[in-house]
């Protein structure tokens, strides 16, 4: 039996059961809308698992489920080494966001990674601590500053609201996920030219702990994979 | 692979380093993180173990015995000291993208000699020792020097802000060249519009207009002249072994005048090093080798690996860093001449190879 990991509420969901309708695979919630259980029809051997989406890149990794959906950034966030881990199947083509740095639209110096690493440089030097960056996503965050040679900042954890942080002086700019930057503008910030620090969408997985390749191999090509 | 034996090469090492007249020290383990994470910034909290202490904040497990040993030293030391130690550090390793194979331990032994002296001779002793210790081991000796380079860069005909902003970025190479590009191409010209966006955040607009100001008159400057470029690259990039390096930087110290001290002191410590029965012509110069290192190194920088062995740590390393004091805090903001360097037990044990030649 196919394990499969689906978010289990809002548009994440209902975006992911559509992807597979159009597949030819039905798959619904049982009962109530309050009951975490599926239902599968058009595949035989599948069993729906619903769950969190931040839950899902773990429980790929443990191989309590062959497949998953959930954001490529949740998986590069989450799994230290994820290409051991998972193998991506197939971009969903839904569930968009980026990655970004965004810091207050008021820094009219401040427009590029280089003018940001430069004020941050400043900011110490002025302060005498590092410029504080509010974000969720500690190691893609810091991976990206790293291999983008930015010194003299500092992340602050920031699990939601984060937007919010820059206005109450908890910190200095932000790093997290927009997919209109409807919030940041909202909250006088500005997103850094330049590339984001990731594209993410939803993506179906396969983990590889949980073996049945074979099985599962023939499930993704049914789905035209 | 067995602790105890990696414990007993750590003792070993240990030994010759008490033997050349350094008091062991033992560090804590759990250390207050607030330092370490103000001096290596967010390299460290990447792979460090952080943890919450109800009365002490946030504490960290010995990512490192340099900054312990300094502080120790600034509190109770007089000069010239020598101290040894043997013990765990402890560092995440992330794997990035894909699993190794191989994964590098998470907790590992360190056995190090820091040596604080104002002894011109002292650099010397320190690689000498280095190297007597290792020598059964075949390893190959790398040195590269900081102060050499930072001279190099304070040569440069730049505005005090320009010369501020190459040797702040001097350990990230990219960041560096990038700078030093746009130093030597007519300055553009800047705008900035106004945003209509309210104040918000704790840098103030008095910041923001220092800085302004600061490219204003920046974008006035003219452009750094191409041989100044062309020989600080030439500079960066040698790489040989030892008396060709010295031969090589003489030829440059007569068109940048300002590392020709840098370039007397490398030819000291040189012939200290033969003097002390050691064939320089083996050892690696690499004028950048001091680029990949920690930040707080500012003078001699060396290391030791084991050919063959590329995706591993260098076996030993370490260098000179007499800022580290300053920067640390407790010493009035003076330096204090410090240079010291650690082994990894673990790897000689890997090596499988005899350990330690005279005093073990």
């Amino acid at each position: 039996m196919i394990r499969l990991g689906v978010p289990s509420k809002g548009r994440l969901m209902e975006q992911t059961f559509d992807w597979f309708a159009e597949r030819g695979v039905r798959l619904s919630r049982a009962g109530s809308d309050r009951e975490y259980a599926g239902r599968v029809e058009g595949a035989e051997n599948v069993a729906l698992v619903l769950l969190s989406a931040g839950e899902i890149p773990r429980e790929l990794q443990a191989g309590r489920i062959h497949l998953g959906v959930t954001g490529t950034d949740l998986i590069r966030e989450k799994l230290a080494g994820w290409r051991s881990h998972v193998e991506e199947l197939a971009p969903m083509g839904f569930g968009h966001a980026d990655l970004i740095l965004a810091v207050p639209a008021c820094w009219r110096d401040c427009e590029s990674l280089d003018d940001f690493a430069t004020i941050a440089r400043d900011f110490r030097a002025e302060h005498g601590f590092r410029l504080r960056i509010a974000t969720k996503y500690h190691r893609l965050v810091r991976a990206w500053l790293s291999a983008e040679e930015v010194a003299d900042y500092q992340l602050v954890d920031s699990q939601g609201a984060t937007e919010g942080t820059v206005a109450n002086l908890t910190a200095e700019a932000i790093a997290d996920i927009t997919s209109s930057g409807e919030t940041l503008r909202a909250n006088h910030l500005k997103v850094i030219e330049g590339a984001p620090i990731l594209r993410s969408q939803a993506t179906l997985l396969r983990s590889v702990a949980a073996g049945d390749a074979a099985e599962v191999r023939e499930f993704a090509a049914r789905l035209g994979l | 692979m067995s602790k105890r034996e990696k414990q007993a090469i750590g003792q070993q090492i240990l030994a010759a380093f008490r033997a050349a007249g350094a008091q062991e020290v033992a560090p804590d383990l759990l250390l207050p993180a607030e330092t370490l994470l103000d001096l290596y910034g967010e390299d460290i909290r990447a792979r460090a173990y952080v943890t919450q202490d109800p009365i002490r904040g946030e504490m960290m497990l010995r990512p490192d015995f340099t900054v312990p040993v300094v502080q120790m030293h600034m509190q109770n030391g007089a000069e010239p000291a020598r101290y040894c130690y043997l013990g765990e550090v402890f560092r995440k390793q992330d794997h990035g993208e894909t699993r190794p194979e191989h994964p590098r331990d998470n907790e590992y032994l360190q056995a190090g000699f820091e040596l604080f002296a104002r002894d011109p001779d002292a650099d010397a002793e320190v690689f000498a020792l280095f190297h007597s210790v290792l020598k059964p081991l075949g390893l190959q000796a790398s040195m590269g020097d900081m102060d050499l380079l930072m001279d190099a860069v304070r040569a440069l005909p730049l505005s005090g802000a320009r010369r501020a902003a190459l040797l702040h970025h001097i350990w990230r190479p990219r960041r560096f060249a990038k700078a030093l590009a746009r130093f030597a191409a007519p300055a553009e010209a800047r705008s900035f519009p106004e945003s209509g966006a309210p104040w918000t955040g704790l840098r103030s607009p008095a910041e923001m207009q220092a800085r302004i100001d600061r490219l204003r008159s920046d974008a006035a400057e003219a452009p750094l002249p191409p041989q100044w470029v062309e020989r600080l690259e030439r500079l960066f990039a040698i790489q040989a072994p030892a008396p060709e390096a010295l031969r090589q930087l003489r030829g440059l110290a007569a068109e940048i005048p300002d590392i020709a001290e840098a370039v007397d002191r490398l030819e000291r410590n040189l012939a200290a090093l033969s003097a002390r029965g050691i064939d320089v012509s083996q050892v690696h110069f690499d004028a950048s080798h001091g680029r990949h290192t920690m930040e707080y190194y500012d003078g001699m920088t060396f290391s030791f690996a084991a050919a063959g062995r590329e995706d591993w740590p260098p076996v030993a390393s370490g260098g000179r860093y007499d800022a580290l004091a300053a920067v640390l805090g407790q010493a009035q903001g003076r330096s204090i001449p410090a240079v010291g360097g650690i082994i990894r037990p673990g790897l000689v044990h890997e090596l499988g190879g005899p350990v330690l030649g005279k005093s073990a």
